[in-house]
């Protein structure tokens, strides 16, 4: 019975294993897709990728950080600091994120200061 | 004393090191922040005038209104109403006077003098009789307080000196310094034309500062004061786009 379910517990991790490893792999295609899309400004199609890769492996910080870019330019705000705070959950020493996110506060915290006035 | 720069360094080595670990791209990107005051309503503006004061060197009325239109004229989608300045302060001056003789305004010397003529933006009637006859705009009206100063204060700055040796050293030297200059003060008042309300109103302040002995004619004191107001006015009606750029990762 025991060795049952250790070999039960070992099929598992087999499979588990290169499941994330295949979700990885298809998060970072569209990832990179994304990124040249945008690079050409189809940022629209730049979005859906990155929030296909961030649906596929919602563990990939640099899909919710590229996202993040892609509301910034959108001017959605409230979404950009929503997929940036994500993205520095996942991965809080990348210091790549954390300059991204320091320029939008920059942006974010003067518009929220004119709205106040 | 030396934390800052240590630590600004360290951050930068981090980046460094995570652009080379990293397949990263920077991009460009502007973000679009939106208009403070929702204009849609609105085809046309009427910059109508100003209730402005402090030094004569500069009529601060007729310098704002044509400032505001020219902008306005280039930066924004609404169409610009070009018509007389409104004499705002004769206006106030006719209204306050219960016999409705006209009787000759003060000089507006301080911003308290502003006080006496600031009812006329919350009359409702005449507004709405402005927005009737140039077709319902949006209307920019205010107050403009453009003011001399004068600034004696201690100033400390590096000076060189040379000691016995002919080694050059550089001290720190308080001195009194004159400085002159002027400050731009006031407000600028959004109206309904359709209805005379006040749809938004945002206060203003700048200085600016010369040396005692530069002489700088107050004309281009005014618009060098104006060029820094004018993107935060602007920002009330029109979106604008902030440039940057960013890192995307792979």
């Amino acid at each position: 019975m025991r060795s049952a379910v250790l070999i039960v517990i070992l099929l598992l991790t087999l499979v588990a294993v290169p499941l994330a490893a295949d979700a990885r792999s298809d998060a970072k295609k569209q990832v990179e897709f994304g990124i040249a899309v945008a690079q050409r400004g189809l940022w629209r199609e730049a979005i859906y990728r990155w929030e296909r890769a961030t649906q596929i492996d919602p563990s990939y910080a640099p899909a919710h950080n590229n996202l993040a870019i892609a509301y910034e330019h959108e001017g959605d705000l409230a979404k950009a600091r929503a997929a940036y705070e994500r993205a520095l959950e996942l991965e809080p020493g990348n210091a790549l994120i954390k300059q991204n996110y320091e320029l939008f506060r920059e942006i974010n915290d003067r518009t929220t200061r004119q709205s106040a006035q | 004393m030396i934390a800052r720069p240590v630590r600004a360094l360290s951050s930068l080595v981090a980046v460094l090191l995570a652009v080379a670990c990293t397949n990263s791209f920077e991009i460009p990107i502007e973000t679009p922040i939106r208009p403070k005051l929702e204009v849609a309503a609105f085809q046309r503006v009427l910059v109508a005038g100003f209730i402005a004061g402090g030094t004569e060197d500069v009529d601060g009325n007729l310098e704002t209104t044509r400032l505001l239109r020219s902008q306005l004229r280039t930066k924004s989608q609404l169409r610009v109403i070009d018509s007389d300045v409104l004499p705002l302060v004769d206006v106030a001056t006719e209204g306050r006077d219960s016999g409705g003789a006209t009787t000759a305004p003060e000089p507006i010397k301080e911003e308290k003098d502003l006080e006496a003529y600031e009812h006329v933006f919350a009359n409702v009637e005449y507004w709405k009789k402005i927005g009737e006859e140039y077709q319902q705009p949006l209307i920019v009206t205010g107050t403009v307080m453009f003011t001399p100063l004068q600034r004696n204060s201690i100033v400390q700055r590096e000076q060189e000196v040379y000691d016995s040796f002919g080694r050059r050293r550089v001290v720190p030297v308080r001195t009194y310094q004159e400085r002159k200059g002027f400050s731009l003060d006031g407000r600028f008042i959004f109206i309904d034309g359709r209805s005379g309300a006040t749809l938004h109103s945002e206060s203003f302040g700048e200085q600016i500062l010369y040396n005692a002995n530069q002489t700088t004619p107050a004309l281009s004191s005014y618009f060098e004061l104006m060029d820094r107001l004018i993107p935060t006015f602007l920002s009330t009606l029109s979106s604008q786009k902030i440039k940057g750029t960013r890192i995307l990762l792979q």
